[in-house]
């Protein structure tokens, strides 16, 4: 069922405001949302001043010189640093990317950082994605063969190739789902616009002989069909990928074959 | 007890349904057939609006008029009501999303018998 609002131990309230840096002539202030499980306190936002003149470009590094040097507490997941991994996934100034590709001058003003939206948070910025995960293993994201020949290499051509690309690129940061209003309500139910999006990624690849089999198990009315084409998925892909145009492509092969 | 199960089966659920594209090729056809169907029925209803009560009887009870708005009334309110329900599966869940259904349904063939009936008491 739609909530309008949240649960009282879910509301948000203000929390520290941490020193500004001493000396420092270019600052810029930075709301960030705090939640520990181990404190039963409700979340909470606490305001950061960093010193840009000596920080890096992305958001990444504005989250891990406020790590580094004010509040060592602050959690969140990163690794690659450069939009490969997607574990920097989060909410900056209302839109889900990646924290290390995103410049924190795209955002006017005081920057605000949640975690992903609609998602159970473990700690700070850090969402559980294990549903998204297993919802992923579901589409059986991995090439499925009948036949034993040939033994080796199975080729492709280079326009068979090319129909993977803005498929392949995908690095399941959950940055669609997640800004999804379908996933929102019928996450339970509903694959969501990143496990669609790598679903055709392996109906569409001329190699896999399992295409029918994997329409089969699509074809419902809440796991493809809850897509209503809002394009929120579209409009905040980090990669710039367009997965409701995979939805929309299972779609029409929905109906080319009942049709 | 419903900790104790996998991710993977609480992300398969219950499997697919194997339903939903014949549902969605309809939207499509009747979402066509609404894009030539709705002018024709505003002009229609529009052309008739004004008139005396005598000449507006007769006009609406023509039978090209009568039949036209009764098919095109049909089409989107089915159309509506199937969208109704869609939104209804959307955010209202468990008994009273069955109920919000049923009113829907229940709503949508009112107006259509009512609608029709108008019309049937005009042109016959």
């Amino acid at each position: 069922m739609v909530q309008f609002t949240l649960p009282k131990n879910s509301r948000i309230k203000v929390g520290k405001t941490w020193p500004k840096p001493s000396g420092a002539t270019n600052v810029r202030e930075f709301q960030i949302y705090r939640w520990n499980p181990d404190d039963g306190q409700n979340p909470r936002v606490d305001t950061y001043f960093v010193d840009m003149d000596t920080c890096g470009p992305m958001m990444l590094d504005v989250l891990i010189k406020i790590k580094n040097e004010i509040d060592p507490t602050l959690t969140f997941r990163r690794s690659c640093r450069e939009g490969i991994c997607g574990s920097c996934a989060m909410n900056i100034g209302g839109t889900n990317t990646l924290a290390c590709i995103y410049g924190h001058d795209e955002v006017k003003g005081v920057v605000k950082v949640y975690p992903l939206p609609h998602m159970p948070v473990v700690k700070d910025l850090i969402p559980d994605l294990t549903h998204f995960y297993a919802q992923h293993a579901s589409i059986m994201p991995w090439l499925e063969t009948k036949t034993n020949r040939p033994a080796k290499e199975w080729k492709q051509s280079i326009e068979d190739r090319k129909k993977l690309d803005g498929l392949y690129e995908c690095v399941m940061c959950a940055s669609c789902s997640t800004s999804c209003p379908s996933y929102w309500w019928n996450g339970d139910k509903y694959l969501g616009p990143a496990a669609l999006l790598h679903a055709y990624r392996w109906i569409i690849d001329s190699r896999d002989e399992a295409t029918g089999e994997r329409l089969d198990e699509l074809e419902d009315p809440f796991k493809l069909y809850r897509c209503h084409t809002i394009m929120n998925c579209a409009k905040t892909c980090p990669k710039g990928l367009n997965p409701a145009k995979a939805i929309g492509a299972i779609k029409q092969m929905m109906v080319e074959r009942q049709v | 007890m419903q900790r104790y199960l996998t991710d993977r089966k609480r992300a398969v659920g219950l499997g697919s349904g194997r339903a939903g594209t014949e549902h969605h090729w309809k939207m499509m056809v009747s979402s066509m057939a609404i894009v030539v169907a709705a002018p024709v029925f505003f002009i229609l209803f529009a052309l008739g609006y004004q008139l005396p009560y005598a000449e507006a009887t007769a006009y609406f009870g023509h039978p090209a008029v009568a039949i036209t708005l009764a098919v095109t009334m049909v089409i989107i309110i089915r159309h509506v009501m199937n969208e109704a329900i869609e939104a209804a599966e959307d955010y209202v869940h468990g008994t009273a999303g069955q109920l919000t259904i049923v009113g829907i349904t229940w709503a949508s063939y009112l107006l259509m018998i009512v609608g029709l009936f108008a019309l049937a008491r005009m042109a016959i």
